[in-house]
């Protein structure tokens, strides 16, 4: 009895499995599939945006009625005047400078005060320190960058650069710079923190050991230990910067010029895009296709960057190994 | 129950400081690390309970007992890498040629340049086998360029790696295999010129091969340095100790000559222990 019972049950749940199996089957195809379709949007989308960039920029290089206007001549202009004037001048490298004169302000404000701050919460701080002090900046990274314009533009340049110095003007890329300086420190320093945590608690050890001071530990041992994930860091944050818009379209002006004088405005690649996309430009003229130009040229500029921080990150990776 | 190792006549008189190990009447080695009724916390979790040990200068003397019975304490105890973990503390008395290491005002800085520690699983940093060895001599002293190289040389033949090494020293210390990091880690510590040697399982990560060096290494480190190791490994502790304790639950169960202990132990618990029967 018992037997025939259990060789009844075997087979019903044979069945079962059978049918379960095939259901399976074709549950966790439609899965695969419908993820897989997920990831090509981002991939298409980042093609089409690539394919709209060239084909705009070449669009922009074989204007008819420009000759003028050759690749070489754009990445070596040294004038930068598409809306002024009779005959307009499309060499980018104002644009250029302006860019970098403001990412190295914001380097130069952030990478120091980032590393130090990734330092301090990473080896220094206790746990409760710590616990605040990372809430404190996630708000940081949390705060719209229009405010970082407006601040810019109503304070630090007003109360923090005016009176050391009459040669600032409202529009300056110091203040610009300071204030994508302080948009990118969170990303700086919780990156740092993070490759300054990752580095094993066995090398604190051994260097202790040793009779290594807590700053001995941590500046010859945590710091080199870690240093290509903060090197990766600063790049992802200066990447960062580069295409920061809303503050320098606010804070740093809208005149193009060769300068690397900080208490002149100057313009932004991507500034210069606001002011043509904002303004009322003809959408097939000239300098409406001029800024397809320049957002290759940045992204040029940024793929490189952050590429730079995947390969030092990945040299991170193995570090321990 | 006192476990002291040597005729307790030849005690040595205390406040002792400095280098030098207090000279000892003949026959009987000076007396290096002293604890009397030693006890450990983490918290509120008592790990030791009152030891009294004794370990004689320039002798091996290996720690042996199941996990979690404090010996890995008491070592981090004799170099004060417990000050980096919160809430532990310990009572009683321990001293390191008189030297009081629960004062807590003590310089551990100082501490632990004359208190080597190696670690169970080899931690070269990421940083070429010469900086690795030139790390502690450079945080203590200025040296001279060739000092450094000389000083670099002979602790890296001392641990017994020179002739495996010296055509590679600016190559990165993790290019070395298990037992060669090992012996990269021994060589840094004999390089700020240690009193003490600890070893925390100094072989649990390592091939036999690799063990047998580092305990031929042990052997004939103890000319020169005072060594204490923890070990797992029960043929380990009678083939490189002078001493062996055996502690269990916190307490300091048996500690003599190896042989002894190991064939004729006095405790029942000893001797379960190292016939395998518990632990």
């Amino acid at each position: 009895m018992t037997a025939v019972a259990a060789r009844n049950a075997a087979e019903i749940s044979q069945r079962g499995r059978l049918r379960h199996v095939g259901i399976r089957q074709c549950t966790e195809g439609i899965i695969e599939w419908s993820l897989w379709g997920l990831t090509m949007l981002s991939v298409l989308t980042t093609v089409a945006i690539i394919a709209v960039l060239v084909w705009e920029s070449t669009g922009f290089f074989t204007m008819a009625g420009h000759d003028d206007v050759t690749v070489w001549s754009f990445l070596t202009g040294t004038t930068w005047s598409p809306l002024l004037g009779a005959e307009p001048a499309f060499g980018i490298l104002p644009l250029v400078t302006g860019t970098l004169l403001v990412t190295a302000i914001a380097g130069a404000f952030a990478i120091p005060v980032g590393l130090l701050t990734a330092v301090y919460l990473s080896e220094y701080a206790s746990p409760s320190t710590r616990g605040w002090l990372k809430s404190a900046l996630e708000i940081l990274a949390g705060v719209p960058t229009v405010v970082y314009g407006f601040f810019a533009l109503t304070f630090i340049t007003p109360y923090l650069l005016q009176p050391l110095s009459e040669s600032f003007g409202t529009y300056n890329a110091m203040g610009a710079g300071i204030a994508v300086g302080i948009m990118i420190l969170p990303i700086v320093c919780s990156l740092s923190e993070d490759s300054l945590r990752a580095v094993p608690q066995s090398l604190r050890d051994g260097a202790y050991a040793l009779g290594s001071t807590k700053f001995d530990v941590t500046a010859k041992v945590v710091v080199p230990a870690g240093l290509s994930g903060v090197i990766a860091a600063f790049l992802l944050a200066l990447t960062r910067a580069i295409g920061e818009t809303m503050i320098v379209a606010l804070a740093a002006g809208g005149l193009a010029q060769l300068t690397a004088n900080p208490s002149q405005q100057v313009q932004t690649m991507t500034a210069y895009m606001v002011q043509i996309f904002l303004g009322d430009a003809p959408a097939n003229g000239i300098e409406y296709r001029s800024s397809y130009a320049v957002a290759m040229t940045l992204f040029a500029l940024t793929f490189a960057m952050t590429w730079a921080g995947a390969i030092v990150l990945k040299r991170y990776r193995e570090e321990y190994e | 129950m006192s476990h002291v190792l040597m005729d307790p006549a030849t005690t040595i008189p205390q406040a002792q400081s400095g280098s030098t190990p207090t000279p000892a009447p003949a026959g009987t080695p000076p007396l290096a690390v002293e604890m009397r009724g030693l006890s450990a916390w983490y918290g509120t979790h008592q790990v030791l309970q009152s030891i009294d040990l004794d370990i004689a200068a320039n002798r091996v003397c290996a720690l042996i007992g199941p996990s979690g019975c404090g010996k890995s304490t008491l070592l981090r105890w004799l170099n004060r890498m417990n000050d980096t973990i919160a809430g532990a503390r310990a009572s009683g008395r321990l001293s390191l040629h008189g030297l009081d290491l629960l004062d807590r005002a003590l310089d551990v800085v100082d501490l632990r340049r004359r208190v080597g520690m190696v670690f169970q699983k080899p931690n070269p940093f990421p940083k070429s086998i010469f900086d690795n060895v030139a790390f502690g001599p450079r945080l203590h002293r200025a040296y001279g360029r060739t000092d450094l190289e000389e000083l670099v040389e002979q602790s890296l033949r001392a641990s017994a790696l020179w002739e495996e090494v010296k055509d590679r020293l600016k190559k990165s210390a993790l290019s070395l295999s298990g037992g060669q990091q090992q012996r990269l880690c021994i060589a840094r510590a004999i390089a700020v010129d240690p009193e003490v040697l600890l070893m925390d399982e100094p072989c649990s990560a390592l091939d036999p091969r690799s063990t047998a060096s580092i305990e031929e290494l042990i052997r004939e480190l103890r000319e020169n340095y005072t060594i204490i190791i923890v070990t797992h490994n029960m043929p380990q502790a009678s083939r490189v100790s002078d001493t062996t304790a055996f502690f269990d639950e916190g307490k300091l169960i048996e500690s003599g000559d190896p042989d002894t202990l190991f064939t004729t132990p006095r405790e029942r618990r000893t001797e379960d222990y190292v016939s395998g029967r518990f632990g």
